[in-house]
């Protein structure tokens, strides 16, 4: 059996590199390894789970990972009674890009607003399992989301800058924040650090709705760096945006990196080969009806290794363009 | 060089039945003819107003007290009693409406039962007729628990009851209409709810606000049946000094001019008819500005 139980005594210790195992039980082989009984959570019981084994195939470069800023722990997400992602086990290194990508419907954009709460917005969706940042839980009782989005910055699907000037925008963060020093050179630091200053020095006072849709994406990372965020989560950002402006994006993204930890989600293949150092591999478990489907970890690795030899048979027909 | 062959139209596209162009047509027709129906009464009424109202305007109509001779009569205290009354109304309406729709759009949870009845009953409050408000106006502030007899503030406080629930209605679409996009960037860049609140999400919805209170304004300005009702004198002959004066308003004072036998001061509530149609036009074209001027295209 190749999948590694999640029930593995061990703490900590479920990730794992399944290379180190006897190449005659790769998982591609055998992709349709069945699940093992009585690990699949009561919710999904009873739904036809053959084709996913229970456990994410891990590269033991994992282990390595000394100081992630992100680990989770078999997270889990659920809206309703009905689970979104099951069971994501990982660890997002420090100043490094992680994408997330997988078809439609996977969770992956649900696990990155795990890592800063914005879940909570959703009255129904309730998170289980571990999410730690620097060590510390998320989700222990402690802790208030709104000192955690300070730290934790966030880029979305859609550019959603607000109604004001372009200065205003780049201000609301660090006002809230009650940042000391001059707004003037907050606002010019944040502007150069997205590339976008020069475009716009000279109408910082224009709303920012008349920028375009690449400069407005550029404006909310801006936006987002302003209040100098640890990290910064990308939620599909180049999804709305022409190539043009998408290649403006990912070398920003190359730049950012010296400062920042990044984790993008994108559906675009060859956006996370292009940019990114680590890769996860996300598919969706079509269980017996629309509601029933379940986002799952498959593989998480270097990107590197993820699209050039990728250990799960999923990875690698996702990669090759078989499938999504 | 490209020829162009020149086959008739019918042979390339088929010809159309006769019977769809006739169709079309008697359709058009028949709006055109629906909807001229409704303005041609509109002008009539209008001009039948005009060509009697139009005469009596005059810098003295609008600087004398009602009178008992016509040529004297004005509307002076009717013209400053409706500023008063509109003043009580914005003062009363705008912070509860907002607060309102602020509670319902943002924070009540829409699957509790009380919130729930909140919001039926706020929509049925809306289609209640105004001279039920005028009853309720009467009984708990005019007299009883409130007590405050005939006054501005008891007519005003009326009226917000009036216009309250559309306020309240077209807040929360004004808060509605904000995407929810803009209160997670808010959020994601770490402000707290009251922040995202109070900082984005309120003025990028203050046209629309504003647009709902200057239509609720002058939907009360129109009001006569609770007036009445309260008790409103129709017979002042002097501007109010205060919330607690008493108080006459434009319509009242069309409506007892309209009652009266003599054929003049029919005349001179056709003139009043005209002056409150112009401020109506007034609010109506600054709320439609306002709503094209700022309305934010997401």
């Amino acid at each position: 059996m190749v999948a590694i139980t999640q029930g593995d005594p061990t703490p900590g210790s479920n990730l794992r590199d399944v290379s180190d195992l006897d190449p005659a039980s790769d998982p591609r082989n055998e992709p349709a390894a069945p699940a093992i009984p009585g690990q699949v959570p009561a919710v999904a019981a009873g739904q036809p789970h053959a084709a996913v084994p229970v456990v994410a195939h891990h590269d033991v470069i994992d282990d390595a990972i000394e100081t992630p800023v992100f680990v989770t722990e078999k997270l889990s997400v659920s809206y309703g009674s009905s689970p979104a992602v099951l069971d994501v086990s990982l660890r997002v290194p420090e100043k490094q890009i992680t994408a997330f990508i997988g078809p439609s419907g996977c969770g992956k954009s649900t696990i990155i607003r795990c890592f800063n709460r914005m879940n909570d917005l959703i009255p129904a969706a309730r998170v289980d399992g571990m999410v730690r940042y620097h060590g510390v839980d998320l989700y222990g009782g402690d802790i208030d989301s709104v000192q955690v989005r300070k730290r934790i910055g966030m880029v979305f699907q859609k550019p959603n800058p607000f109604p004001k000037s372009i200065y205003d925008n780049i201000a609301f963060g660090p006002k809230v924040l009650g940042m000391k020093g001059s707004m003037d050179q907050i606002v010019e630091q944040a502007l150069r650090r997205a590339s976008l200053w020069d475009d716009v020095k000279d109408r910082l006072k224009d709303n920012a709705f008349g920028m375009s849709g690449g400069q407005q994406q550029r404006l909310c990372i801006a936006r987002a760096l302003a209040t100098n965020p640890d990290v910064l989560l990308m939620d599909e950002p180049c999804s709305a945006l022409d190539p043009i402006s998408t290649g403006r994006i990912e070398d920003l993204m190359h730049e950012l990196k010296e400062t920042v930890s990044i984790v993008i989600v994108t559906h675009n293949m060859q956006q996370a080969a292009r940019v990114s150092d680590r890769t996860a591999f996300f598919i969706v478990d079509m269980g017996s009806s629309e509601e029933a489907r379940i986002g799952r970890l498959v593989e998480y690795g270097p990107t590197d290794r993820i699209f050039t030899n990728p250990h799960d048979i999923r990875t690698e027909e996702y990669v090759s363009g078989k499938f999504g | 060089m490209t020829t162009t062959s020149s086959r008739p139209v019918g042979e390339v596209l088929g010809i159309p039945p006769a019977s769809h162009r006739l169709r079309d047509r008697s359709f058009v027709l028949l709006l055109a003819v629906l909807t001229s129906v409704a303005l041609i009464v509109l002008a009539v009424l209008l001009i039948d107003t005009g060509i009697d109202g139009i005469p009596q305007l005059s810098l003295s109509f609008l600087t004398s007290f009602p009178s008992a001779f016509p040529a004297k009569a004005g509307i002076e205290s009717a013209i400053t009693g409706t500023l008063w009354l509109m003043g009580v109304v914005t003062f009363v309406i705008v912070p509860l409406g907002v607060a309102s729709a602020l509670y319902l759009e943002e924070f009540a949870d829409g699957t509790r039962w009380w919130n729930r009845i909140i919001e039926v009953n706020i929509q049925n409050l809306a289609a209640v007729p105004s001279i039920v408000y005028g009853i309720l106006g009467l009984a708990y502030i005019v007299r009883g628990p409130l007590s405050l007899g005939r006054t501005v503030l008891a007519g005003g406080l009326t009226l917000a009851l009036v216009v309250l629930p559309v306020v309240i209605i077209t807040g929360r679409e004004a808060l509605r209409a904000v995407p929810p996009s803009i209160k997670e960037g808010a959020l994601a860049l770490g402000a707290t709810r009251w922040q995202a609140i109070w900082r984005q999400i309120l003025p990028a919805s203050i046209p629309g606000i504003a647009t709902g209170v200057i239509l609720s304004i002058s939907r009360a300005i129109g009001e006569t049946a609770p007036l009445i009702l309260v008790g409103a004198a129709t017979f002042v002959a002097f501007n109010p000094t205060g919330l607690d004066s008493p108080f006459t308003a434009l319509p009242l004072q069309i409506f007892s001019w309209i009652s009266q036998p003599n054929d003049q001061f029919r005349m001179l509530a056709a003139a009043a008819i005209i002056v409150l149609l112009v401020i109506l036009v007034i609010l109506n074209a600054v709320a439609i500005r306002l709503r094209n001027r700022y309305q934010q295209r997401w």
